[in-house]
Formats: structure tokens, sequence, C-alpha cells
């Protein structure tokens, strides 16, 4: 006889039938009737109707009728309040019995029903279980105050309860304590300011010592709440994690992956030579690998979380690349996973091996993954430098395959190589010719496109091929349009001659005959530019593109740093933060990593949310992938690009605009654009629909208006500060690239402190926030020296001035050109890049006055390759007025000859870093131009300190 | 049973999604759905409140898009919630959860609903699920408190829910008791929380299986392009009392990567590598292991192959032999060799030295069911293909997928060095069972 009997009602009047049978005299029919009754429940029939018949069974001696009974209630005690009721007095004699095992039952039921009325009854009992002397019924209360407090938060401040709880947390009993943790845990989601955890010394001694002792559940509940508490140094951070690790030799995966969180987390404090550190890393691997020998849900877990920790430590598992290696019935979201994986664990040593493995996965079933595979492929060529040409050939030999989605995906990446490795592959560009007819994705064929485009010279029937392409123009996406377009201009622009008639049609195309705007104004601005100036025409389209940086999807890294700290949580699975997906999470803190014991760089307060100040920061680049989307796939110019020899002081996006990669930025903005624009004052009517980063001084169009024009008056150069002269604010971050947020700003060095000014104006309608400033790592170590100080919200049209100091004590990674620095700005909207340069003088050290007897053997130690000579123009300064002037720029005269009408100056200058800079001016009595040697042991800075005698000199 | 709901349309979905409501902060598991293999919910469970099932219907548009039932994705968002799945034995365990919860805590969980129905009804499957509703009920209320677990040992929820037994059932029917324990599960707050008091038996017996699978990827050539074992100790102690075990390796130094049951004391196995614990009561696992990629794996069987297909003929040639390699000496059997042929390949015509083998046309799903390896006269199957006429040649190469058994033999090497026994009186029956399986042994062509 099975429960399936339950079931087997014929009759119509089953209702009817079952409250008779509830009603019965016989105990034995009375508890058959409520099995039925709870059958039904859980198939998700209404047998609400009974609930006075099933309240009435309550009153038994008999254990399982009362649970059945309890079940019944939990379930429909909603939507039958006033009947609910009835029941309050059997629960508060219960929690008085005898048995724990009832007492427990009764408290646990009552918390379960969610009816306001009964919830006063409630206070009572479950004060008297909270202090019970059965530990289980202890624990089981715990959990209780978090029920009540989730129907009735006020009722359970009122009644003390919250202080109870936290007393618990010095129960005697483990279980007890896991339980009032994960109750207050809970609790503690709720009111995100409240100090419900506080966590001391203490308590996390407790926490620890009940961790060792209690179940697999209470252990994670422990392990999270223990991974909030910010140690005091780094010895209790290394004793905590000292205890914390035999966790990860446990059988349950989410023990282990909690434990790696607090791992992860406290490790961050430890210094890096420490041994322990280094024991520490060992011992993560292991359990992490264990973890993808489980069931494919684990894994697929475990993966997610692994590619965080991949990105934030990739020393971990660098040696573990074998085990990502894909087996050909894993579930396609495992396989996915650890083919992302296996790219970002790619290195000159093992590059074969991935390789041969990428391969291999070409020639599997499933397209999705095929595709993912041959992207792979691209990725490690732009990744691992070495193996580049190894995976041309390994991709040259799939495209032989001819499978239509393995040629197409082939395509997009060998375009990515091409950028990366200009003038190596080009040998292919025949072979990649032969597939054009097969191309039948928008990205491949603007893929193909943009190739043919850029190597116009190098194809004989480059006009051929895009012709073939313009006959379906309008049949096209917008991807493979705006690549037309720009790819006829480049042709036309290489070979003017024969192909006039093509690029008029194009222009006529994409102007009069679409109705997209973008494709309109991309349109109308080459028209312009090719009409106006085709010498410039041809240095912004055809300008050096700049180069596609290594990985392309690295995740920001303020943001990996909160998804660290949340590793095993719903978060680190979906690479969001908490706060961008979890709805009823009423205020989630962004955690952010502790920082490392006695580092220097510890000084950004902590309330910024940006990144932690031990490892280098950021690489910015890279993640802009992520924020502007997926620039890479959609065009070929990413917005790292710095175009030297353009136009240094423009924009970002300007910039991008002249490295003829229009889409990337017009395409992604294409929906937000229109309003952004009407709303710009920054923008002026100016080009009709033509977007405001047009670059009117150069196309010799009319200027664009207010903002703009500052920008474009400067011309090429930043302004220098003089001694006292600070150059005026240029704008650096458009409104309309920022979601209303324009930043404009200038550099200053004043009494030997470096200062970055900044204004920032709102000019959206909401109230700007939590702003905060980061640096990519530039040249010279330029760092924030504090956070940027925005005390008050910036409230709509409201303009504030701040001054950031900055140290030079940043990381260093040589930009180009020398002197360009990206900067990240975060505000409670959005983040968002910019890069501007400062002027060389900035670095000016105060004690750069060089001893006599220095300064020529220096002179003479330089080798003579490393002289720069330049012309000064146009200066009517006497020589002595001029070494006043540079003096106030920390640029020291050291001696004066003078030798037939002609005064020598000899000059020193220290750079922050301790870079010395020798210089003789030579200035002929009459003559306004000034001659001037640089030496240097580091030539790449003599044009950008002649750049400062300049500036100095002539303001 | 009610099929479930139409699926909302986009549009509405749409909607959903930019609304806001309030929401409790519900922590863990709020609802759990269990749905069968056609796509029914046949079981829901609510420890919160009522979330209705048409929230499954996320789920279900999943299950469409997968071309595998396997390849549904654990994790599914919608507007309000999340649903996180588990596939066992053909049933989806589909649990709902509102909040912020770590999913791996969740799949953990489903895994442990999965055993603990396994061990009450000895299968897992929709029909004893069905037939013993009110157990799993029961079970399920036991498990979960508001969301946090309450009882998942299995020893602990015996004593307060007897599993069903025919017996059971008929002598409740005739003297009205019941199945549910009237007394609070000694082992519940115990520091040995796995072990009840009070145990006796007639015969004292701990058995231990050391077993082995091993995963590997061998390529065309026949190298190993990487090879691990997952090994796991299970045990079956039937001792009277509360005894305190060790055992000992001859070889310990291979047990780097462990997990183990919470009764094993850490530190003792930290400082002596030895494992120290006293044994939950009947069936359990012990420790599992993992011997990575990094140490040399022998690898016991080779493959000799050749599968070809020329071009512009409608015939494939198909050859295998199958060897031993590495296995110090013991016979390897059970072998079962499955293999994904092409989609161009229409039939097999095929003949082995032993065992049977079957082709399905539809799937194209070969299977041959070897038996044992004899080293003097090596297992082979050979014969053609034929392919659809005027069919290019197929470019997939298939992977060969084998299965063995190999007795009294842990691959890896792991020897139990010895087992003793403290704190009883009594001379137990010790035994130990050595055995390597294939897990992913997967040889590429």
């Amino acid at each position: 006889m099975t429960d399936s009997k339950y079931f087997t009602t014929t009759k119509k009047g089953e209702i009817f039938e079952l409250k008779a049978e509830l009603n019965s005299d016989k105990k034995e029919k009375k508890k058959e009737a409520v099995k039925k009754v709870i059958a039904s429940m859980t198939v998700g029939k209404d047998v609400s109707a009974l609930f006075p018949d099933v309240v009435n069974c309550m009153q038994t001696d008999n254990l399982e009728l009362k649970k059945l009974v309890y079940l019944y209630l939990m379930n429909y005690a909603k939507s039958q309040p006033d009947m609910a009721i009835m029941a309050v007095n059997t629960f508060v004699k219960d929690c008085e019995d005898l048995n724990p095992l009832i007492r427990a039952l009764a408290v646990r039921t009552m918390g379960c029903i969610r009816v306001d009325k009964i919830t006063e009854y409630l206070c009572e009992p479950l004060r008297k279980c909270l202090k019970d002397e059965d530990p289980y019924v202890r624990k089981t209360a715990a959990v209780c105050v978090a029920k009540l407090h989730d129907i009735n938060a006020q009722l359970v401040e009122d009644q003390g309860f919250l202080d109870t709880l936290k007393d618990l947390i010095s129960d005697s009993n483990p279980m007890v304590v896991a339980n009032a943790v994960a109750a207050l845990s809970e609790i503690a989601e709720s009111h995100p300011n409240s100090n419900l955890l506080d966590l001391n010394p203490q308590t996390i001694n407790k926490l620890l010592t009940a961790l060792n002792e209690c179940t697999e559940w209470g252990q994670i509940f422990i392990l999270d709440c223990l991974a909030s508490y910010l140690p005091r140094d780094d010895r209790e951070s290394q004793s905590i994690c000292e205890r914390v690790t035999p966790r990860l030799s446990h059988a349950n995966s989410a023990v282990v992956l909690s434990a790696v969180k607090v791992l992860m987390k406290f490790m961050e404090m430890l210094p890096k030579d420490l041994d322990y550190y280094g024991t520490l890393l060992k011992k993560l691997a292991p359990p992490l690998v264990t973890l993808l020998s489980a069931e494919p849900e684990l894994q697929y877990v475990a993966l997610r979380n692994i590619n965080l920790i991949v990105q934030k430590r990739p020393e971990i598992l660098k040696h573990e690349m074998k085990v990502f290696f894909v087996k050909y019935n894993d579930p396609i979201y495992v396989k996915l996973e650890k083919l992302d994986i296996m790219i970002r664990l790619a290195s000159q040593a093992n590059i074969a091996q991935v390789l041969a493995e990428l391969k291999e996965y070409a020639t599997e079933v499933d397209v999705d993954f095929v595709r993912k595979a041959v992207r792979a492929i691209g990725r490690c060529a732009i990744k691992v430098e070495q193996s580049a040409e190894r995976c041309v050939s390994t991709l040259l030999d799939l495209i032989q395959t001819k499978v239509n989605y393995v040629v197409q995906e082939a395509i997009v990446v060998i375009k990515d190589i091409f950028r990366k490795y200009p003038n190596k592959y080009e040998s292919v560009i025949a072979t990649l010719c032969e597939n054009l007819d097969s191309l039948d994705e928008p990205e491949a064929r603007a893929a193909m496109i943009w190739i043919v485009g850029e190597y116009a010279e190098r194809i004989d029937n480059a006009d051929e091929l895009l012709e073939s392409f313009l006959e379906g123009f309008h049949d096209e996406s917008t991807q493979v349009q705006l690549q037309l377009l720009t790819a006829i201009v480049k042709l036309f622009l290489k070979k003017p001659t024969e192909t006039q008639e093509l690029v008029q049609q194009v222009l006529s195309l994409a102007t009069q005959d679409s109705d997209n705007p973008d494709l309109r104004d991309r349109g109308y601005i080459y028209w312009r530019l090719l009409s106006t100036d085709p010498v410039a025409a041809k240095e912004v389209v055809l300008a050096e593109k700049p180069l596609i940086s290594e990985e392309t999807d690295l995740i920001e890294p303020t943001l990996l740093e909160e998804l660290i700290c949340h590793i095993g949580t719903l978060a680190s699975v979906y690479h969001k933060p908490p706060s961008a997906f979890v709805e009823g999470s009423r205020g989630v803190q962004h955690k952010r990593l502790p920082p490392r014991a006695g580092s220097g760089e510890s000084t950004e307060s902590p309330d910024v949310g940006q990144s932690g100040p031990s490892e280098a920061p950021p690489a910015v680049i890279p993640s802009q992938g992520d924020l502007l989307g997926d620039l890479l796939n959609l065009d070929l110019a990413p917005p790292t690009a710095t175009v030297p020899s353009v136009q240094p002081s423009m924009q970002m996006g300007a910039m991008d605009l002249l490295g003829g990669g229009l889409d990337s930025l017009m395409g992604d903005e294409s929906d937000t654009l229109g309003g952004d624009i009407g709303g710009s004052p920054s923008m002026g009517a100016g080009l009709g629909a033509a977007p405001a980063a047009m670059p009117a001084s150069l196309g010799g169009a009319p200027a664009v208006g207010g903002g703009l024009g500052d920008l474009f008056d400067l011309g090429g150069g930043v302004g220098m500060p003089t001694g006292s002269y600070v150059a005026p604010k240029t704008v650096w971050l458009l409104a309309m690239k920022a979601k209303g947020l324009e930043i404009s700003g200038t550099f200053a060095r004043r009494g030997g402190i470096i200062q970055m000014d900044l204004s920032l104006t709102n000019k959206a309608m909401s109230v700007m926030t939590d702003f905060a400033i980061q640096f990519n790592r530039n040249s010279f170590g330029l760092a924030p020296a504090g956070p940027l100080q925005v005390l008050t919200p910036l409230s709509p049209n409201q303009t504030i001035d701040v001054s950031l100091p900055l140290s030079t004590s940043g990381p260093v990674m040589k930009m180009e050109p020398l002197n360009n620095l990206q900067v990240a700005v975060k505000n409670n909207i959005d983040v968002f890049y910019f890069s501007c340069q400062y002027p060389l003088s900035l670095l000016f050290v105060e004690d750069g006055k060089m001893d006599r007897q220095v300064f020529l053997a220096t002179w003479k130690d330089i080798p003579n390759d490393n002289e720069a000579q330049f012309q000064i123009k146009d200066i009517h300064l006497n020589s002595d007025v001029a070494s006043n002037k540079l003096q106030g720029s920390n640029i020291f005269t050291i001696a004066k000859r003078t030798v037939e009408g002609q005064d020598m100056l000899y000059q020193s200058v220290k750079l922050t870093n301790g870079i010395w800079v020798l210089a003789e001016m030579r200035i002929q009595t009459g003559n306004p131009n000034y001659t001037l040697s640089i030496k240097c042991r580091a030539p790449e800075v003599c044009p950008f300190v002649y750049q400062c005698y300049e500036l100095v000199l002539k303001n | 049973m009610p099929n479930h709901p139409v699926p909302v349309p986009s549009s509405v979905l749409a909607a959903l999604k930019n609304k806001t409501i309030h929401l409790s902060a519900a922590k863990m598991i709020h609802s759990l759905f269990l749905v069968n293999a056609s796509g029914d919910i046949f079981l829901e469970k609510h420890w919160k409140s009522v979330v209705s099932r048409s929230v499954c219907d996320y789920f279900f548009e999943a299950l469409e898009r997968a071309t595998e039932p396997e390849n549904v994705p654990p994790v599914i968002p919608t507007p309000h919630h999340y649903l996180i799945n588990v596939l066992r034995h053909r049933i989806y365990f589909v649990a709902v959860i509102q909040s912020e919860v770590p999913p791996l805590f969740v799949i953990e969980f489903l895994h442990r609903v999965v055993d603990t129905f396994q061990d009450y009804f000895g299968v897992c499957t929709e029909a004893a699920i069905k037939d013993n509703v009110v157990v799993v009920y029961e079970l399920l209320e036991e498990m979960l408190d508001n969301g946090f677990p309450l009882a998942t040992e299995s020893n602990i929820l015996k004593e307060l829910i007897k599993p069903p037994t025919i017996l059971r059932t008929v002598v409740n029917t005739i003297t009205g008791s019941t199945n549910v324990g009237e007394q609070l599960p000694t082992g519940q707050l115990s520091v040995v929380p796995w072990r009840r008091t009070g145990v006796k038996y007639t015969n004292n017996e701990a058995y231990f299986d050391v077993i082995e699978e091993i995963d590997a990827i061998i390529d065309k050539s026949g190298s190993t392009i990487t090879a691990e074992i997952q090994g796991v100790i299970d045990a079956c102690v039937k001792l009277t009392g509360m005894p305190d075990l060790t055992l000992s390796f001859m070889n310990p130094r291979l047990l780097d990567d462990v997990s183990f049951h919470p009764c094993v004391r850490f530190k003792r196995w930290e400082a002596e590598r030895i494992l120290s614990f006293i044994p939950p009561d009947g069936n359990f696992r012990l420790l599992s292991y993992h011997v990575s990629s990094q140490n040399l794996v022998a690898i016991p069987v080779y493959v000799k192959h050749n599968i070809s297909f020329r071009e512009g003929s409608s015939q494939g040639r198909f050859e295998l032999t199958l060897g031993p390699k590495q296995t110090m000496g013991k016979a390897v059997e059970s072998v079962l060799v499955s293999s994904q042929l092409p989609r161009g390949v229409l039939n097999a015509n095929l003949n082995p030295s032993q065992g049977t083998y079957t082709f399905d046309p539809v799937t194209k799903l070969l299977s041959w069911d070897v038996g044992k390896i004899n080293p003097q006269k090596l297992p082979s199957l050979k014969g053609s293909m034929s392919l659809q006429a005027g069919a290019s040649k197929p470019d997939e190469n298939p992977t060969i997928n084998i299965q063995f058994k190999i007795q009294q033999l842990a691959i890896s090497g792991l020897k139990v060095n010895r087992l003793d026994m403290y704190g009883e009186k009594y001379k137990p029956f010790k035994g130990i069972k050595y055995m390597t399986k294939a897990g992913k042994f997967q040889v590429r062509t």
C-alpha cells in the first residue's frame, strides 16, 4: 500500500467526502484523511476549504498527525487568517510541552504562519524558547526570530529579540551559534546600516570555534559572516586564514567555496613576501580543481567563480590548464565556461597544448561551442605573441574546411589579428577573399569589408569587391553599412583616380537614401572632410590605428574586487554586483577588498568604492570593452585610442572618430544619442545632425559651439603652467559622452605639490553623487594622493571645482604619447573614461639644480646620440628674464657663458622619477630664435621637455 | 496531473521586468518544484509563501531551448526570482530563490534531497516519490526551516521519520502507530551529530571500498592529453556503541587533495596523515580524493582505431582493437565501448571478435559490449559503415568512450595499511576492497 492511493478519488464530491472523514471519530480514519489532504496539497490542488476541519484535528497526542496538521496550517493560514487564530492556543500550549521536539516544532510552525494577528501571540512563547534549556529548541527559536522579523520588523525590535539573538552568538552549542549567525545575517540584509553583526576579535573567535563543530550548513553561514569582517592587521588576517583553511577539505562544495571567498579576501592583507602567503596560494588550487570533478551544475558555478579568481590571482591555477580541457559530453554551459578560462590561462608555456585542443574543439558538432573555439584561437593569437603565427595557420586550416560558420568566425578574428600585428599576415588576404560569397552574417561581412578597405592598395580588385557589396546596400545591417562607407572612403583616399564614382555613390546612399542617423552623420562627416581638405581627410581616415589591447573582456577592476568579495553567490555567477540584479536587497553595501598591510598607497578613503590599493591598479583600458559594449567586436578602433600625430588634446571619443572607427561609438550610442544631443548645452546647431564630436578644427567647418570651442582654440597643445601660470581648463569629458557629467580641468604644480584642478558640471537632470577617480598606469606613476573630494551631491546645472593632489608613486607603464594620462571617473550613474595630457613640467622637482661639476661630467657621459636639438621661435626675452621665467617652472640655470655675443645657458631639470635632463640654450642677441639642445639618458622625454620650454617662454 | 500553464507572452514579461515590487527578504530556498522528463510539475513544496508555479515557465523555456536534457543552464534568472535546478534520475529539481543566495548551497541541498529520497525509497523516481508523497512532504519539511537546512543527515532524519517498509506499513495499519519518531534525535545536537547513540549489532563489521574512477582524454596518436583520478572511500560500518576508528595508508603522500566526511579529525590528518574518526552508523562516504593530471596516471587500456571515410565513396572503414596497458596484472572487465558516429553514417556492418554491438541509425550511437579483455586474444570490432549516397565526407571525428572495471586494484596505487578500533571492547570484522572504473574515459580519433 502506498501513498498513491490518496490520489485515487473517483467521485466528484471529493472535498465533501474528505470533510466527513476529517470529522470522523476514528483516529485512524482522521489521520488517513489528513494525509489525503496533504497529498492533494503537494500537487497544487486547492484544499483550503477544509481549513476548519483540519484545524480541529490539531489537538492530538499523535505526533505524526500533529505534524501533518502543522504542514497544512503553514500552507493555508494566510488565506484563512481568522480561522488560523483558532489554532493559537494549541501552539502556545505546545510551546510548554515536556517533549523538546514538540516545543521546537510548535515555535517553528508558528513562525511560518504569516498572519499578523498571530505574531502578537508568538512573542511570549518565543521569548521562552530562546532561553530554553534544550539547545534544539534554542536553535529553532533563533531562526524563528528571523521569520518574525520578516513579518513584523518593528515588533522584533520592540520586544528586544535582536539583543537576545546577539547573545546567542556566545551560546555553548555550535549549532545554536550557527543559526543565530544565519538569522542575524538575514535580518542585517534588510537593515544595511545597522550594526547587528558587530564583529570584533572576541566574536570572531567564537565563530571560528563554532565553525569546527557545527554542521556543514552552519559552516557556510559562519564563513559568509566571517567574510564581511575586516581584520585589524595582517597578523589577525593570517590567523583567521589558518583556521579557515581546513574547510577547503570539506566534502560540501558550498563550504569549500565560502572558505575560498574568506581566504581570497583576507590574503589581500597579507604581505606578499610572507612565506604563509605562498603556502596559502598553493593550498587554494587543489580544492578548486576538485570542484571540477563534481556534478555539472556544481562545475558550472565553480567555473564562473574560477573565472573571477584567475583574473584576480592568475598564479593560483597557472599550472592547472589541463583540468579545463573539454570533454565531449560535458554540458554546453560547462564547455563554454571552460573555454573562457583556458584562454585566460593561456601563456607561452602552454600555448601549444591549448591550440591543439582548440583545433580539436573546432571540429565538434555543437555550433555555439565551435564558434567560441574559433574565436578563442584568435584571442590566443592576440594574447600570446609568440603563438600568433601558429594561430593564423590553424585558422587558415579551419577556413579550408569550408564549414560556413567556422569560416565566418575565423574571418572575424583574423581581422583582430591584423589589427594587433600590422604588416605581418596580410599574405592570407587572398585566401580570405575566396570566401567572400559565403559570408552571410553581418559581423563577418563587416570584418571582411574592413579588411578589404584597410588593405585596398594590396588587393587589385578591391573596388570590384566593395562595389559588389554596395548593390544590396539598403538590405545590409547598420554595422555592415557603416563599415562599407568607411572602407570605400579609405579605398578612395588610396586610389583616388579610379574610385571617384564609387565614393560618390556610397556617400549619396548614406546621406540621401538612408534614414539611419548614424549612417547619415558619418556620411556627412566624410563628405565634408573630403570636399574641404583631402589631405586632412587622408590624415584622419588613414591615421595609424592604435594597437588593440590584449584582453578585451576582463572585468573592470573595481567590479572584480567587489565580485571577489561575493565569491560563491549569484553575483559571482552573473559577474554583476549584487545591487545590479537582486530585487529586494535594500541598500546593498559595496564590498571591497581590505588594504594590504604596510602598503604605502592605502590612502584612499574606503567609502569611495574604489579599487583596493594593493596590486597594481588596474588597467583601465581593457575594461572599456565591457563598458562600451564589446567595441572590438563591433568595430576596430577601441577607445584606448591615442592618435598621437593628429590632434593630441582631443577627447578620446573624438580620436575614435578620427581613427576611422566611427562605428563603435556611434553604433553603441545610437539609442542615447538623439536625446543627448537635444539636452546637451555644449552643442550648438553646428552641422545639423552631425555628432557633437565632429572635428571642427580639422575640416575647417564652423566651430560647433560653446564647450567645444575652447577645446579647439587650444590647437594641439595643452596649456603649460609657468611659476604661477596655469593653463586654462580644457574640456576633458563631454557631457554627452558621460551621461551629463562634464569634466574640464588642468594641471598645476604648487609648492612642490602636483594638483589636478577639475571642474565637474552636472548637465543631467538628476543629482550626482559618489564621485571617485582613478588613473590608469602611466609613464610617471601619477596617481591620486587622496579621494576626490566632492562632499555634497552635485545638483543639475551646478559646477564644482576640486583640486586633486597627485602623487607619483603609482604603478608605471609607458604610455604613448609619454605624457598621456587615462582617467576613470565614477559617479552614482556609471564609470566614465577619458584621457588627457599633462605638461611634463608638472614633474620637474624643486631640487633640480645640479652641481656644476656633476653637470659637466654628466654632459660628457651621455652619448651624443641622446642629444636632441630644437628651435624655439619668436622669443623676445633676454637671457636673464628667460632664465628667471624658466626657474619658476623648476628649470634651473647652472651656468651662463657669453661667447661672441651669444649667451649660452646651461640648465638642469630633475623629474620626479629621478631622471635628469640637461640642456644648453643658445640665445643670440637680436635673434628671436633660440636653439635648445637637450641631453638625457631617456631621450624620449626630450620633445616633451622642449614643449615645456616653449610654453613657459611664450606665456 | 494538470499541465503547466501556457507561457506568458514576452511583452508581459518585459512589463514585469520594469516593475519593482516590494519583496520580503526571503533568504535561501523559497520553494521547490519537481519536474519530470515530459515537463510536468508533479510536486511542489513551499517553505515560505506560495510561489505560483507559473514561475517555472522560465524553466520550461530554457528546457525547450536546450538541445539535450542535460544542457539546461543550472541557474535561470526570472524577473523576481532565480531558479536553480539539478537534473537527477531524469527528474529536474527546481529550487526557487528570491534573493542573493550561494547557488552551490542550493545545489548541494538539492543533492541531499535526492540522496535522501534514494535512501528512503530505494530509488528516486517519479513513481517512488508519488507513492510516498506524504513522507516526501514530511522529509522536506524536516530538512529545511525558513530556508535554512535543518536536518540533512540520513541518520537523524531516520530517527525523525521512519522510512517506509512494507512490514511497517502493515504493522501501522494494524496497530495505528506512526511513522514519526516521538523522541528528539540523539545525534541532533551532540558533538557527534552524525552518529546516534545506543547502536547495537550482533555481528560487528566494518567494510571499506576504495573506488577510483579514471578520467582521461587520449588523443589520436594514443598519447595522454589529460588523465586524473577521482577516488572515494565508501564505508559500511555496523559497529556497536561509540567506536573510534583509525585508518592508515601505505602511501598517504598520494592524498594531497582530499575532501572528508565531517567525522574525520582534520588536525590528526594534517599532523600524522592518519584518518581518525567516530564513524556514522551504516553507509557513508569517508572521503573523496583527487589525483591530479600532474602526477603520472597509469592508463589501463589502449585503443587502436582506424575510422576513415574516402572522398566520393559511400563506404567508410571502421576498425577498433582494445588491449590492456598498465593493469598491474589484473583483468579488465565489463568493458563497454560507445561512440557517436558522424551524422552522415547510415548504417554500420561490423564484426566483433567477442561480445555484441548495436548501432542506432537514428541517434548514430554505436555501442559495443565487450566484456572481459583477454590479453592473449585482443577484442576487435571491424567492418564497414555505409554513408548517404552522394553525401560529402563527414567533418567531425567521432570520440570513443570507454567504460571498464578492474577489481582489486586502485590504479593510483593507494593502499590501506591498517584499520584499528578504540573505545569498544569487541573485535569487529574488517574488510577492504579496491576497484578501478573508467569515469569519463575518452579516446579521440
